[in-house]
């Protein structure tokens, strides 16, 4: 893990569980370079598995970056115009402070010791980072799916540090059926004889079996049900008739076979049971005495969030519903629905009536964002 | 730039919050912040045209006026601007209400069913008038309650809310009316423009 940036915080974090912590490492990427005004700096913030290779190859993992579709030069956020800062979220596997790191204190792995952190905790790690890169004030902050709770979060938390904000496709609060389908991933690594209730880490192996299903499950909610209807249908994987037998006899199967066990080589179990949590107690109402108002009042930050028509892990209505909340706040809101069949995905494919909005979007927040720096 | 946003731009005082229902592709919203200061909000149905103001850096919701003003809290915005769409809705009545409880005061603009032109049509020739202001034909319009300004006149006045101004258009005419030249002006007037509050 040479190929890693990381800043080490040395400040101290006071987390929401109550545990202090400070001296941790924060793995993070940067894209494009930060002009002499300091007025083209975009925080992306990744979702659940992603991590701080936004775009280009990761150099871990030898795959294109998550977001290449959007992010990269003369892509929809054009890393040769703006300056581009990912970091990987605390809790995470890529180099920051997470369950598989090595707690100083005991010299093992922390595994199941690691505090449960929260999305504020996630988000109040990364604010470090934009001091020590020199941003004062971002132009925009952005991220889908949990990266549009950090977002979110991040607005609330860090009034007016960034011009605009682009939440794209998520909630100010995780809903129920949110909170399930995160509790079947982690039942399913638990599951696992191999997971042993986190020590798997000490003993260098990997709940493979149990993540690859915790993925599967995932998988299965980020697509339509038109989407993979059209994608696989009853298709049949590489034979001309049934096998009579368990095997992945359909193409779909085969799709979420693979993908579950691609993921088990680059993720780590534990991190999906802490990032999962994080998710399932994000609430914004309940952080502010005077709720969703209060969460977002005296905010000059301009917003556009986006939903996808399709999308039924964090639905047009539950989009919607923050666009009131920043409303009823007086804050300056836009919203669009992008009509598409590739579901909660749809912001991670190349759906281009999405990449183009995103750019548009950008591009006239930076000329507003340079005159009023002028001025 | 159309007559009717000039001479509503004209209408405002400036330096105020502007919600504008049905903004279309952010024309009077552009109008309004350049020449007015205004701080512009736009509320629009039409997916290519809330792509438009976004492009433009305009601050738009997608939307329907229909069911979805309920978002914005009450006496949100100083004036909130209606502009030829009241007769598109199902309940015209709800909605006016609505744009009262969000605004201090509302814009509404309709375009004319009393103009002579359109009279001449049905009198005349028997067919359902397609003119400038009004260019589609009975089977695909969009306008459910087609109405003429003495008939929003009489609306307002039945449902207690107060007429600040009206202003009839005829090209790039613009004249007052009042109750004494509400008949004359009916007939003239292709759009009538109301101050409400």
């Amino acid at each position: 893990m040479e190929n890693i940036k990381k800043l080490n915080i040395s400040k101290s974090l006071l987390l929401d569980c109550k545990q202090t912590v400070k001296d941790f490492p924060l793995a993070y990427e940067t894209y494009g370079k930060l002009n002499e005004n300091k007025d083209n700096a975009i925080l992306v913030f990744h979702a659940l598995t992603g991590d701080q290779f936004v775009t280009g190859l990761n150099p871990i993992t030898k795959k294109e970056g998550w977001w290449g579709t959007a992010v990269g030069p003369g892509k929809a956020i054009d890393t040769d115009k703006y300056f581009v800062i990912c970091a990987n979220v605390i809790g995470g596997c890529m180099g920051s402070w997470g369950p598989k790191e090595v707690d100083k204190k005991t010299n093992e792995p922390y595994g199941l010791s690691f505090p449960v952190i929260t999305i504020r905790d996630i988000v109040r790690a990364q604010e470090t980072l934009l001091d020590y890169l020199g941003v004062e004030k971002l132009l925009c902050a952005t991220g889908g799916s949990m990266g549009g709770m950090q977002t979110l979060q991040f607005c609330a938390t860090f009034p007016n540090r960034t011009y605009s904000a682009m939440p794209i496709a998520c909630s100010t609060s995780h809903s129920a059926q949110n909170i399930a389908l995160n509790e079947l991933a982690r039942q399913a690594v638990m599951a696992d004889p191999v997971w042993d209730k986190g020590k798997y880490i000490k003993k260098n192996v990997q709940p493979k079996n149990g993540l690859a299903v915790a993925r599967m499950v995932g998988h299965i909610s980020y697509l339509s049900e038109k989407g993979m209807q059209e994608k696989f249908g009853r298709k049949l994987q590489e034979r001309g008739d049934y096998d009579f037998s368990f095997n992945a006899d359909f193409q779909v199967e085969s799709y979420l076979r693979h993908q579950g066990f691609a993921f088990v080589e680059r993720f780590d179990a534990n991190s999906i049971l802490y990032i999962t949590r994080a998710m399932d107690y994000f609430d914004l109402s309940r952080q502010y005495k005077g709720g969703l108002t209060e969460a977002f009042k005296n905010q000059q930050t301009k917003f556009l969030v986006i939903s996808f028509s399709s999308d039924w892990l964090y639905t047009t209505k539950e989009n919607k519903d923050t666009v009131i909340a920043l409303n009823a706040a007086g804050t300056d809101v836009s919203f669009a629905e992008i009509k598409t069949d590739k579901g909660h995905d749809s912001f991670l494919v190349d759906e281009p009536e999405f990449l183009k909005t995103i750019k548009g979007f950008i591009d006239s927040m930076h000329i507003k964002f340079k005159n009023e720096k002028r001025i | 730039m159309k007559k009717e946003f000039k001479v509503i731009a004209e209408l405002l005082p400036n330096n105020i919050r502007v919600l504008d229902v049905g903004c279309g592709d952010g024309s009077l919203m552009d109008l309004l912040i350049k020449e007015k200061n205004i701080e512009a909000r736009g509320l629009e149905i039409k997916e290519e045209y809330v792509k438009k103001c976004i492009y433009k850096g305009l601050s738009v919701i997608e939307g329907n006026a229909e069911t979805e003003l309920n978002q914005f809290p009450d006496q949100s915005f100083d004036y909130v601007i209606l502009s030829q769409t009241l007769q598109a809705f199902y309940s015209p009545e709800r909605v006016l209400k609505d744009l009262l409880r969000v605004g201090k005061c509302a814009i509404v603009s309709i375009p004319n069913f009393g103009y002579w032109k359109v009279r001449t049509s049905l009198l005349f020739f028997g067919k359902m008038p397609v003119t400038k202001t009004l260019p589609y034909s009975w089977h695909n319009t969009p306008n459910l309650h087609m109405c003429t300004i003495k008939d929003m006149y009489n609306f307002c006045a039945e449902k207690d809310i107060k007429i600040d101004k009206i202003l009839g258009l005829n090209g790039d005419r613009t004249s007052q009316i009042k109750k004494n030249n509400l008949e004359i002006k009916n007939l003239f007037s292709k759009i009538g423009i109301f101050v409400l509050s």
